[in-house]
């Protein structure tokens, strides 16, 4: 049994036969902990880093903006001015006597130079405490150079990554109207909460666009400003990681009367519902049939490469620990189209219906846990004998010194996980780290009872 | 690619940083703790913070790493950080039980004037630490200086904070190797161990970030310089201290507080610097060269004199640490090479030490050649300058960290990665770069890169089989 510091106790929970449980979640860390979470500042920088036509610039000392340097791997078709890092670099003498004027002369060097067609300025900690004060900035540069120049208020210590994700909405919903609507169709949606990597986004653009959809703007993969601009055009907005865009999606519901839906793109049955929701959405037969064609022909290629991974992958046991619980929905049951259970399911800043639903879907026996940390990762892997571990670059370490498979699902990760043929690269990965020779020779798994007998 | 907005037109700049050359304080103090042993470095501040030097050094190393945080609120920087440093020192070592806290600070607790001296005081008077455990810590704001800064003051806090004035003398050398990786840090103290001194050496990462495989997840790995070990360097004969930038404040600290005769030289990088290096520990503690050694250097020798051709002349732009830079130069130099463009975005000298300016310890290393060499450090040194200066005029070969790679992509540039970070390639934390073998093996890079130059773009009749 993992040792789980006390105040911890109701964070991490197994699933049994009780009717209802209670887990606390949405928790501050218990200061001294090693959590993996970040901060306000990294839930902005990830949602807007991948609008690749705008200036980014981080008001705050090098470490904000070096960390969050090209940390995305999200590309673009166009523009890469996203993936150079700028920032004002407070100096000791900047937070005595202010950095304003330091941020005005160098939004003004920057937009000279790159002549971008906005600008996002984001907030740091340090900014929250001197005092600078940034929206003034930017209203100033921005009517001396003619764009959008957008503050993001988004000091580290406000809150949680969740925060950071509606502080970067907020400057979004600034953009957003401010565009001409014009030829937009009808049957036109915006892409919310994609964020590009590994060109995800375009998968996804090309399956709407054979259905016979137009992609007004996707927010933020492969982002433009021009689009976002128009995006209230778009008669439905379908969102994806629904933890950082839902309050964007609910804000222009309010403000434009757009609907919203729900969607996720990992794994099959969510990828397919995901077109096929659409396409009710616009009661359109031609389209509808558009999908069917589509799915289906998808279908037929991928399925017989999936039956084959999951030959070997039958009854393996996988573990789980995102950022965002939506995520884990979805690879819970991409994990039991390929044969494997899922033992242990987390993340960083799931909240109680989240929590409710894992557990729903989730085996008898099944750790759930919120806010976890390196000991207890490491003990809850050992315990339930994991053969794969999904998660982000902090976790991958402590998957590789236990002997266990590894499938990065976050920033790091290279080839497409999302669509259909995600689901066969996300098939593939997995197979190839589970069925990895090197784990014959890690001496836990020697030693275990559940030996595979060495070939 | 990515890097096709840069200019050839260099305009100079007072308010910007493009594409740093460096990152700040905090990530270098939390290097520095992880070479004690049983120690969890803390970082007292936002969770970014923590989160973020977690995962490069991670990135870096492919190797999980420990730290807990302060997890400020808006409360906290409010009110001040002391309710969560006390919280975090009980949550510390009641669960996690290391014989070391290692705190750094952040440019918030910096600036909300968190007074870290009073807070461990008063967490040890509160019977917080428990008996024969310690609380150390050193003011990293991330407005100043830069990672180089962070990891100085860190090493001269073990020397203030755990190393014993008072402690028995001993025939010890206390070294301070300076920001290395654990391949150098493990070399090191195998040549002192052949030419037989006796070394008490900090920070020591080897065996703590290039740990073997064993299947089991050690939440402390088994390395890292033990804390009685720092307290005995006290009454050590004499400290040496390598890399100026890195280790002069922990050098003359030690001096100042246990009377330890010190040291400071360059990293040893290249032959001139090993030799130096060999020569002080000889002298310090009266021990002889053995012929392994020498003969270690006569084989570097030999692989200089065997490919100098291939060499001479290639102009190089090189990038990162003050400390490697400078023994970089010296070494290229001896080569034949021309340093042509050296960049840093460390500011020096290093505030409350007698190290030199960076561009007079290049010069030094220069030794009177290239006089045009562009030299720039500390505040708009950055990559962005540099890559302008190679769109001016181009260079046969670049040495830096990974973020170099998109310069060399661009300009199609031989690349030899080295420094830090290096996200995309392994071997630098595993093969040393220090001592005459390390030497070895960087030429061996070098020579690479420039000769597969060679053979990718030979015409077919002048593509050779022997080179």
């Amino acid at each position: 049994m993992a040792d789980i510091l006390r105040e911890r106790e109701r964070q991490v929970f197994r699933k049994g036969q009780e009717a209802s449980f209670q887990i606390d979640c949405e928790k501050q860390s218990v200061a001294g902990s090693v959590s993996q979470r970040a901060c306000v500042f990294c839930g902005s920088r990830v949602v807007l880093y991948p609008i690749a036509d705008a200036l980014h610039i981080v008001h705050g000392p090098i470490g904000c903006a070096s960390y969050t340097w090209d940390i995305r791997g999200s590309l673009s078709s166009g523009p890469e001015l996203h993936r150079l890092s700028f920032s004002t670099d407070l100096q000791e003498l900047d937070v005595v006597h202010g950095g304003e004027k330091k941020l005005h002369a160098a939004l003004c060097e920057l937009i000279e130079e790159h002549k971008p067609k906005a600008a996002f300025v984001y907030a740091t900690c340090i900014v929250g405490v001197i005092g600078d004060d940034m929206e003034a900035v930017c209203k100033s540069v921005s009517k001396e150079k003619g764009i959008p120049v957008l503050a993001v208020h988004s000091e580290g210590f406000k809150g949680t990554k969740k925060d950071g994700y509606r502080a970067a909405c907020d400057a979004l919903l600034q953009l957003v109207g401010t565009g001409s609507t014009e030829g937009v169709s009808a049957k036109s949606i915006n892409i919310l909460g994609d964020f590009n990597l590994a060109g995800e986004t375009w998968m996804i653009r090309d399956y709407y666009k054979r259905m016979g959809v137009e992609v007004v703007s996707c927010i933020t993969g492969d982002g433009r400003i021009d689009d976002i601009r128009r995006a209230h055009g778009a008669a439905l907005n379908v969102v994806q990681c629904s933890g950082s865009m839902t309050y964007l999606a609910k804000s222009m519901k309010e403000k434009y009367g757009i609907p919203f839906m729900r969607v996720s793109y990992f794994g099959v049955e969510d990828m397919s519902k995901s077109l096929y929701d659409v396409a009710k959405h616009f009661k359109d037969k031609e389209m509808l049939k558009l999908t069917q064609n589509m799915v289906r022909e998808e279908l037929q290629r991928i399925m017989p490469l999936l039956a084959e991974y999951k030959k070997d992958l039958q009854g393996k046991r996988a573990a789980i620990y995102v950022g965002g619980a939506f995520k884990a929905f979805s690879l819970v049951t991409a994990l039991r189209h390929l044969g494997m259970t899922t033992v242990m399911v987390g993340s960083q800043t799931g909240n109680k219906d989240d929590y409710e639903q894992l557990r729903q879907i989730c085996d008898e026996g099944t750790i759930i846990a919120d806010d976890s940390n390196p000991l207890e990762l490491s003990s809850f892997l050992e315990e339930k004998d994991v053969d794969v571990f999904i998660g982000g670059v902090k976790e991958r370490p402590i998957a590789y010194k236990l002997g266990i498979g590894f499938c990065d699902h976050n920033h790091e990760r290279k080839e497409a996980l999302a669509g259909f043929e995600g689901m066969v690269n996300f098939a593939r990965e997995v197979h190839g780290s589970v069925m990895s020779p090197v784990w014959r020779l890690t001496p836990r798994k020697r030693a275990s009872s559940t030996l595979e007998v060495l070939k | 690619m990515l890097l096709r907005h840069t200019t050839d037109q260099v305009l100079e700049r007072t308010a910007l940083t493009v594409n740093p050359a460096k990152t700040c304080q905090p990530i270098g103090a939390m290097y520095a703790a992880l070479g004690i042993h049983n120690c969890l470095p803390h970082s007292h501040g936002s969770q970014g913070c923590c989160s973020y030097h977690r995962s490069t050094l991670t990135r870096h190393y492919k190797e999980p790493v420990m730290a807990a945080t302060s997890s400020f609120t808006e409360g906290t920087s409010v009110f001040g950080g002391q309710a969560n440093m006390l919280t975090a020192i009980q949550t510390i070592f009641g669960v996690y039980n290391p014989d070391v806290v290692a705190v750094h600070t952040t440019c918030l607790s910096e600036t909300i004037g968190d007074d870290m001296v009073q807070i461990v005081a008063k967490a040890v008077g509160e019977g917080k630490v428990p008996e024969g455990k310690r609380v150390i810590h050193c003011s990293t704001p991330s407005y100043q200086g830069s990672h180089v800064t962070g990891f100085a003051s860190m090493v001269k806090a073990m020397a203030t904070q755990l190393a014993d004035p008072n402690a028995e003398k001993n025939s010890k050398v206390t070294l301070i190797p300076g920001w290395v990786e654990p391949s150098d840090m493990r070399e090191l103290k195998s040549l002192a161990a052949t030419m037989g001194v006796e070394i008490i050496m900090y920070p020591d990462t080897s065996d703590v970030l290039d740990a073997p495989h064993t299947g089991k997840h050690e939440f402390y790995p088994r390395g890292g310089t033990k804390m009685e070990d720092i307290a005995a360097s006290g009454g050590s004969i004499g400290c040496i201290g390598l890399g100026l930038s890195g280790s002069s404040a922990a050098v003359e600290a030690l001096e100042a507080k246990c009377k330890v005769p010190g040291q400071l030289m360059e990293l040893p990088i290249g032959l001139q610097a090993t030799d130096r290096f060999i020569d002080a520990l000889r002298t310090m503690a009266g021990v002889e060269v053995p012929d392994s050694i020498t003969d270690d250097r006569g084989r570097l020798l030999d692989m200089i004199s065997d490919m100098h051709q291939y060499l001479a002349g290639k102009r190089v732009a090189i990038f990162g640490d003050p400390d490697q830079l400078v023994s970089m130069t010296e070494f290229l130099n001896l080569l034949d090479m021309q340093p042509v463009y050296i960049v840093t975005g460390t500011p020096t000298p290093v505030t409350g030490t007698q190290t030199p300016q960076f561009d007079v310890r290049i010069r030094k290393a220069l030794g009177g050649n290239l006089p045009d060499a562009k030299i720039r450090s500390g505040a708009q040194a950055d990559m962005y300058l540099l890559h302008q200066w190679i769109k001016q005029q181009k260079v046969d070969v670049l040495i830096g960290n990974t973020y170099g790679k998109y310069i060399a992509r661009d300009e199609d540039i031989p690349f030899v990665r080295y420094g830090f970070p290096i996200l995309d390639r392994v071997g630098h934390s595993y093969f040393p770069s220090v001592g005459y073998k390390g030497a070895m093996r960087l030429l061996e890079k070098i020579l690479g890169v420039i000769m597969d130059r060679q053979d990718r773009d030979a015409l077919e009749e002048k593509f050779e089989l022997v080179m």
